[in-house]
């Protein structure tokens, strides 16, 4: 169904949880690494592995993560909470079951406030924050599409079995109407920032040390009930969060109008075509079996011990994009752009290399961002960092580089020159400051037309644009055109 | 009146990935019943002031240091498993044809 009309018929409801990848040392309940990208089975051991007699110790260090990461999200800390066994029979767990939290979350009712695009602010309720362990990695063999479905056998690499995790879950998201596949999009985005914030992950979509399943369902406008949801995983990229919202809605508004139903089950995103097929039937929580975790003891954080880590909590994204708008003298839509851009950071470390917020800013959002859109990519991936702008913009400064040079030296790093000091000698881009060499350019191109010459002797002070140009061209452009220009007057006697 | 019904040890069964055959589930669900209710007589002794037990020892907060420990090596890792591949533990079909 066509967008509009399913938002014109419909009531969006999400529910978005998102799952993260702790950047501990060691896993969850046990001393392994959690480095990405290992050899297979290179870093479990007998707990990971769920071996007999092999017990669970927890990583305080995952905890107290855990613990920030509610405190961040205005979540309430809970005073006392278990672990809970979630069994099921996938081989992605090798223990039958996923050590987790079921009713008792260490962190619960919080909220995020998120930025839409056009300054629009959503509040995103939050249900629960809790810890649990990550499952291992399966490779399915056989069949068409390497997925689950058709595979003749699985392998499997239990190396990120055990890795904490933090699941965050939001209530359900109501009345975002037409705009629910930007607020997923800008949700999962405002989490990543407040998560790298934190310090506690590497926020890696595309190596899934953030991953997001979005909950979708429907309801006719006016009707109060939620409809069937279904939950779409495999949501690998912000972008993807966007589309996959915006592909349920339009599906599942096609089925409904058709007075079909919708089976609650997990659907599976595919990146390529942008649309979401059908997975397994969603178990019930019942089904799961859920009970406390008798291996491991309750957690009880003090009061004294949450205070203590909330005052480890950094500058959040919101109280840094507000000290920074006044620092750089910014309005709301100046410092709108700059975020939507993706430009606040970088510029934010080329001041910290030393440039004024000006200078850095009008580098960021003028010729480099320009050079971005060229190449089709962001302007973080653009191969220059803040501190070579901050040096080219030293040179401009220090009256060794002309503006024009300065962009040939950015593109010179851009092209992989070297750094600005390599491109400025590799090219030979050096500001003719010379005095006696500028003369005898000035004058050599005053001999080559003399008519023009004899024009400005005779006071048309405007003919010596002509002669400025010869001599810019003359020195390649390294010469200051301005003092060129004075050079020229005074020759003529002016 | 039995608490457990045919369906429901029809379902717990496909949980567990048990093979039941019909005459299976009368016998069982009985059996079950019988279980049910003599676990149920607990609740008779049980009191609102005896909060339920999930942990025999009154701890919390045990935690470990955020410190690596040596593991195990893939050759190991893998040497209890039936079957494994490219350094994988390998399993039949996860999912059937559905």
């Amino acid at each position: 169904m066509d967008y509009a009309e399913v938002v014109e018929r419909f009531d969006p409801v999400l529910g978005l949880e998102v799952h993260v990848e702790l950047s501990t040392n060691t896993k969850m309940f046990c001393g392994c690494p959690t480095t990405f990208g290992a050899e297979p089975n290179t870093q479990v051991c007998p707990t990971c592995l769920g071996l007999p007699g092999a017990l669970p110790a927890v990583n305080g260090k995952a905890v107290e993560s855990a613990i920030r990461i509610g405190l961040a999200l205005n979540c309430e800390i809970a005073a006392w909470c278990r672990f809970a066994r979630k069994n099921y029979f996938y081989p992605d767990q090798p223990k039958n079951f996923q050590t987790s939290q079921y009713d008792e979350p260490i962190a619960f009712n919080g909220y995020l406030d998120v930025v839409l695009e056009d300054g629009e602010v959503f509040r995103v309720d939050i249900e629960r924050a809790h810890m649990e362990e990550d499952t291992g990695k399966s490779l399915h063999v056989g069949g068409a599409t390497g997925r689950i479905h058709g595979a003749d056998y699985s392998l499997l690499d239990y190396n990120r079995a055990g890795v904490p995790l933090i699941e965050i879950v939001t209530k359900p998201l109501e009345g975002a109407g037409e705009r629910a596949p930007e607020v997923a999009k800008a949700y999962v985005s405002a989490l990543r920032d407040l998560l790298r914030a934190l310090d506690v992950s590497d926020v890696r979509m595309d190596q899934g040390s953030l991953r997001c399943d979005a909950n979708v369902s429907l309801k006719p406008k006016g009707q109060a009930e939620f409809g069937t949801r279904t939950e779409t995983k495999n949501v690998n990229s912000l972008r993807s969060v966007e589309r996959a919202v915006r592909f349920e809605m339009c599906r599942q508004g096609a089925v409904l109008a058709e007075g079909g139903r919708i089976v609650q089950e997990t659907r599976h995103f595919d990146e390529s075509s942008g649309s979401t097929s059908a997975g397994r039937t969603k178990e019930t929580a019942e089904d799961y079996r859920y009970f406390p975790e008798p291996d491991l003891a309750p957690v009880a954080p003090s009061t004294e011990w949450v205070e203590e880590l909330r005052a480890t909590l950094p500058e959040l994204p919101w109280e840094r994009l507000k000290r920074i708008q006044g620092d750089w003298q910014l309005t709301d839509a100046e410092l709108r752009d700059l975020v939507n851009a993706g430009a606040v950071d970088l510029i934010a470390a080329t001041v910290d290399a030393g440039s004024s917020p000006a200078e850095a800013r009008r580098w960021w959002v003028a010729y480099l961002t320009q050079q971005a859109n060229t190449r089709g990519i962001e302007l973080v991936e653009l191969s220059i960092t803040p501190v070579q702008v901050a040096r080219v913009i030293e040179l401009v400064n220090g009256g060794s580089l002309t503006n024009t040079m300065a962009k040939d030296v950015v593109d010179g790093v851009l092209a992989g020159e070297g750094s600005p000091d390599e491109v400025v000698e590799g090219r030979g881009l050096k500001v003719v400051s010379d005095d006696s060499a500028l003369e005898a350019a000035v004058d050599e191109a005053l001999a080559a037309q003399p008519d023009v010459a004899e024009k400005i002797r005779s006071g048309k002070v405007q003919a010596a644009g002509a002669i400025v140009g010869a001599v810019m061209k003359a020195t390649k452009g390294q010469a200051d055109a301005k003092k060129v220009r004075d050079l020229v007057i005074a020759r003529c006697g002016g | 009146m039995p608490s457990i019904s045919r369906d429901e040890v029809a379902h717990l069964a496909r949980l567990a990935r048990l093979a039941v055959t019909e005459d299976e589930l009368d016998l069982f669900a009985g059996q079950l019943d019988v279980i049910l209710q003599a676990v149920a007589r607990v609740g008779e002794l049980a009191t609102s002031d005896v909060p339920p037990t999930s942990h025999a020892v009154p701890l919390t907060n045990v935690f470990r240091e955020d410190v690596l420990r040596p593991g195990l090596r893939q050759q190991q890792a893998l040497a209890g498993a039936p079957a494994a591949e490219a350094g994988r533990f390998r399993v039949p079909r996860i999912l059937g044809e559905e």
